[in-house]
């Protein structure tokens, strides 16, 4: 691998400046991800400005009865804290279904939305990638993509966002936070990942040079019952094939509320917005999420070997609302 | 002190009592080092350049660059390498695979094949420079593609015949009530011990030494000795903690590479291999597709019997992967016909990986067996005791014990099979489908020639040396428990030395057949140690030696069945809405001899059967049909069970003793994984009602399949 200059951040603006606009600079979180790229050559860095310290290790409520998550909070952290777990119960469950208990421990928020695919070609450096080597091709849509896009999807690229913190974050309305050398700066989740088009490459809209603060989540009571199911391909410590962050708010057997976000179907946490418009003032019923998951997945353009997650999605969405519902009857 | 030393109060046996790991203390805190850790003055680090096409001629290194970047010392290809010997046959009977040959021409036969070697004065300056070497090929296409009615494929002997055939299979199976007809998958799957392999060679005084991580050091001197044109005594292997193997550490390409080097440099220089190397580099199991064809009256007994089985080999060397030799041991009929047939194709070459031919053989003929007994209504163990056959069935030889009826027994017994209802998709746990699912086992007991030598010292301590191997089996404590015996001392008057060839030729720790083959060798010499001593000579300083070799013994034997039997049995649950499979709980009984050290045996049991799980749930290597390449390999990519996939699992053995083995050892390191994988599928239909023949059964496959568990909740 090649070698690389190690610099420590102590403040935010001190952390910025230290990155600059210099392309070849990395900041360092947990670096759960961005040393494995590094041992596999797909990140090169010259320099890495380890962000570890700066004071941004807090979740705190604000004033309008949200949460403010700061960006080196570990996933751990996150997992145990009992405002997360109150309010949202599915960022909880979604952060302990990802990794293992050794990366949650290092892992940090801002490091997890901004980690990279696990395609098998993206990593392997002796491939065409689109994402990684823009216009060399992607090998996926012919090859190997039992994993991969079924929503959002393009020629570009079919690889997915491997985050299940961000897909829970995605369904609460979640708000990034950024500083960059000319001030602060925020983006909503929704806009925050870009999409593929032909420009698998350009993954996020944050501006270069940002530094990742926080994230906010805006008061949410459908939240409270919020649930997190990840389907894998084995009981722990591997990446979702198809995840579902859901929370459901159900009065006299009508749907008042409710919030839908899938994983592992995008490039990015899938916002499942045509499925929630069909809930909302629905009867209560898995005919009802049937439907609801249909709306969504109507969109769906499976490849040859991924057609099973059409299938998949539509019976989580059941399975789990219905959970949802079961529970709040009690 | 004086022969006095093994006079001592009446010795309790040892043997069959659980013991600790000698160096498990030595491994839990980090003091015992593995061979890329050994220290060396002046060492230099070799990285090996993979080819990135799969078939083709290399035109062009452009190897200036690179030796001018910083800590380069040189760049080894096929152009500037050592000319290697590689007309000989090895200690296993076998040629050597010519990838182990590395640098001796300019063809390409598979991606990830070794092109050149950067040699650098730390490891971070090679990788670096061996990621820039950059290599010209002319690229030809290539095929890496298995199918069934490949018209390459052709019948390969390996260790076996490739096929045997007794009766007339079509008026058989014309004949049968009821016939099973099933074609069965098993992928590419990957040996993934945790040490990466690794090597370090110099020259010492004349005297090639290779710190290393292997299965067997006497193995790999004689193979760097032939491929070196050296005598075997100018070579020295030690290897003496190995972090597993699996059937991948023989000689590798690293070994070899380094040796070269360190001849080239005349410096002492490391190879290891990366995670991503060795799913070019350190073997594999080939994937298969098996035929079953089963013919039985109603009452289920067999009156054909037919398994064919493709696996594929590199084009360079003969492979096999016998996965039909199964059933020459299992069950009988009239008409009997088995066959392993190879197609060679553009992939690196595959080996033996634990249980070669019995894992996959095994999940393809008891899961026709499974079949065989849904169409004839019968219960399934019920069916395997109705087909024990009483002699070889191809062979026609006695078995030398088969206590399979036994292990069925007490496994149903405790596994609670009476109570099963045959009929599937009975069962249900709220989301979870439930079912259970039972297999046989077997792998073949060998024992193999060994020397060892035992020495009495003036102390009143005895010190055994062997050049066995502990892979992480625990044969060096299981070793000493046998010379323990043998000289009638407690175990810990004992010092058991292995992992350095100079200690002499000894049996490699494969095929089932290490801790037999050493037992044998070590139990001889400390027997012979402890009637020598009673004579009541003195021992002087430098101790009373005696060197034993079973050459003579194990050449006696009667031929005859022997194997090693067992029982598993597995219960799943399958949630039909999303293709999840989980196994619950499993358990095997096991005939496998008498058992030396219960702690380490029953763990090597579990890890069999742990990756019996992993086989039939998670394992799988892909590869990328237009590069020719894997995709994902990594352990992140290639899934092996994890904790959570792991239940309660209970493994233990009957009275198996066998008489013919000195100690009575048959042999446990393979037959854990054998049947296990063929349990927890049986078991997923017995759950769903649905046949999954093709390994693993992932969840996109579950949620695919035709039938009942295609939709959510039915």
């Amino acid at each position: 691998m090649r070698e690389f200059d190690y610099q420590r951040a102590h403040d935010v603006a001190g952390a910025v400046a230290l990155l600059g606009t210099d392309p070849d600079t990395r900041f360092l979180g947990g670096g759960t991800n961005l040393v494995d790229l590094m041992k596999s050559g797909v990140e090169r860095p010259a320099r890495l400005v380890d962000i570890r310290e700066l004071p941004l290790d807090d979740v705190e409520s604000t004033p309008e009865g949200g949460l403010r998550i700061g960006a080196t909070v570990t996933n751990a952290d996150l997992a145990a804290h009992p405002e997360v777990r109150r309010r949202y119960p599915a960022l909880a469950q979604a952060v302990l279904a990802g990794a293992s208990g050794q990366l949650r421990n290092m892992a940090t928020v801002g490091g997890n939305l901004l980690q990279r695919t696990r395609c098998g070609y993206f990593t392997d450096v002796t491939r065409p990638c689109n994402k990684r080597l823009p216009g060399s091709g992607c090998p996926a849509v012919q090859g190997e993509h039992h994993n991969h896009a079924i929503l959002g999807a393009s020629d570009h690229c079919v690889a997915v966002h491997p985050s299940d913190m961000a897909v829970a974050l995605t369904a609460f309305d979640a708000v990034v936070h950024f500083e960059t050398a000319d001030g602060p700066g925020r983006l909503p989740l929704a806009d925050f990942y870009l999409p593929v088009g032909d420009t698998p490459h350009r993954e996020t809209a944050l501006p270069p040079g940002a530094l990742i603060t926080g994230v906010t989540l805006p008061p949410a009571p459908v939240a409270a019952r919020s649930r997190y199911r990840k389907v894998r391909e084995r009981a722990s410590y591997a990446f979702a094939i198809g995840s579902l962050a859901a929370a459901l708010d159900i009065r006299d057997g009508v749907v008042r509320d409710a919030r839908l976000a899938f994983g592992a179907v995008a490039s990015r946490p899938w916002r499942a917005l045509a499925a929630e418009r069909v809930l909302v003032g629905a009867a209560a019923g898995a005919e009802a999420y049937a439907a609801a998951a249909d709306a969504e997945l109507a969109a769906a353009r499976p490849l040859p070997h991924n057609g099973y997650k059409v299938d998949l999605m539509r019976n989580l969405v059941v399975a789990v609302l219905s959970e949802l519902a079961e529970e709040a009857a009690r | 002190m004086t022969a006095a030393t093994t006079e001592t109060a009446a010795h309790a046996p040892v043997v069959g009592t659980g013991h600790t790991r000698i160096e498990g203390r030595d491994k839990v805190t980090g003091a015992a080092r593995y061979a890329a850790e050994v220290p060396f003055a002046g060492l230099a680090h070799g990285w090996l350049v993979l080819s990135t096409v799969a078939r083709g001629r290399i035109r062009a290194l452009d190897t200036d660059r690179v030796l001018a970047m910083p800590g380069v010392l040189a760049v080894l290809d096929h152009r500037n390498a050592l000319r290697l010997t590689t007309d000989y046959t090895g200690l296993l009977g076998t040629r050597p695979d010519p990838t182990c040959a590395v640098f001796q021409h300019d063809r390409v036969p598979h991606l990830g094949w070794p092109v050149a070697l950067v040699v650098a004065e730390t490891s971070e300056q090679a990788r670096e420079a061996a990621e820039a070497l950059v290599v010209h090929y002319e690229q030809e296409p290539h095929d890496i593609e298995l199918t069934a009615e490949h018209p390459g494929a052709y019948p390969v002997d390996g260790h076996m015949p490739a096929v045997t055939g007794k009766g007339d299979l079509e008026a058989g199976l014309a004949a049968s009530a009821v016939v099973v007809d099933a074609e069965y998958t098993t992928p590419e799957e990957h040996h993934n011990p945790m040490e990466p392999h690794a090597a370090t060679a110099r020259w010492d005084g004349g005297r090639l030494e290779v710190i290393d991580s292997n299965q067997g050091v006497t193995w790999v001197v004689g193979e760097l000795a032939n491929l070196f044109s050296l005598d075997p005594a100018a070579v020295r292997v030690r290897s003496e903690h190995v972090g597993g193997g699996f059937g991948s550490k023989g000689v590798r390409a690293h070994q070899v590479a380094a040796v070269m080097a360190a001849t080239l440099l005349q410096r002492p220089v490391r190879v290891v291999l990366t995670r991503r190397q060795m799913f070019s580099l350190a073997g594999y199991r080939s994937p298969t597709t098996q035929r079953v064809r089963l013919g039985a009256g109603p009452d289920g007994r067999l009156v054909a019997l037919e398994h064919r089985s493709i696996s594929l080999t590199s084009t360079v060397h003969e492979f096999v992967e016998p996965s039909a030799a199964v059933a020459r041991v299992m069950y009988d009929a009239d008409a009997h016909h088995t066959a392993n047939r190879v197609v060679r194709l553009d992939v690196p070459t595959p080996t033996w990986m634990r249980a070669p031919g019995e894992a996959p053989g095994s999940f393809a003929l008891e899961a026709a067996l499974d079949e065989l007994a849904e169409k004839c209504g019968i219960d399934p163990v019920e069916l395997r005791l109705r087909n024990e056959p009483e002699r070889g069935p191809v062979s026609g030889l006695p078995f030398a014990g088969r206590n399979l009826a036994a292990c069925f027994r007490e496994g149903a017994r405790r596994f609670g099979w009476a109570d099963r209802d045959r009929r599937p998709r009975q069962r249900r746990d709220g989301r979870w489908l439930l079912g259970t699912g039972t297999a046989a086992a077997s792998f073949p007991s060998g024992a193999a020639p060994s020397t060892a030598t035992a020495t009495a010292h003036p102390d009143g301590t005895f010190t055994v040396r062997i050049s066995a191997a502990d892979i992480g089996t625990g044969a060096r404590t299981a070793l000493g428990l046998v010379a323990a015996d043998a000289l009638q001392v407690p175990p810990d008057r004992i010092r058991v030395r292995i992992g350095d060839s100079d200690f002499g030729p000894a049996m490699i720790a494969g095929g089932s057949m290490g801790t037999r083959s050493w037992s044998w060798a070590v139990k001889a010499a400390a027997g012979e140690l402890r009637e020598r001593l009673a004579l009541g000579a003195d021992i002087p300083p430098e101790g009373v030696t005696v060197r034993s070799d079973t050459t003579e013994a194990i050449g006696s034997l009667a031929p005859a069945e022997r194997h090693s039997f067992g029982a598993q049995f597995a219960e799943v649950a399958v949630d039909p809405a999303t293709g999840e499979v989980r196994v619950r709980r499993m358990l095997g009984i096991f005939a496998a001899g008498r058992i030396v050290n219960p702690l380490t045996a029953r763990n090597q049991f579990r890890g069999g059967m742990i990756w019996g799980i992993s086989m039939a749930l998670h394992e799988e290597a892909v590869r990328d049909r237009a590069s020719g390449g894997p995709v994902g390999a990594d352990l992140a990519g290639y899934h092996v069970a994890t904790h959570a996939d792991v239940p309660h699992i209970e493994a233990d053995w009957i009275d198996d003793t066998d008489p013919e083995d000195p100690v009575g050892i048959k042999g446990i390191g393979e037959i854990g994984i054998v049947g296990a994988a063929a349990a927890v599928a049986n078991a997923v239909w017995h759950a769903t009602g649905v046949r999954h023949r093709s390994l693993p059964i992932r969840p996109d496959r579950v949620l695919s399949a035709p039938g009942p568990a295609g939709a959510p909740d039915a």
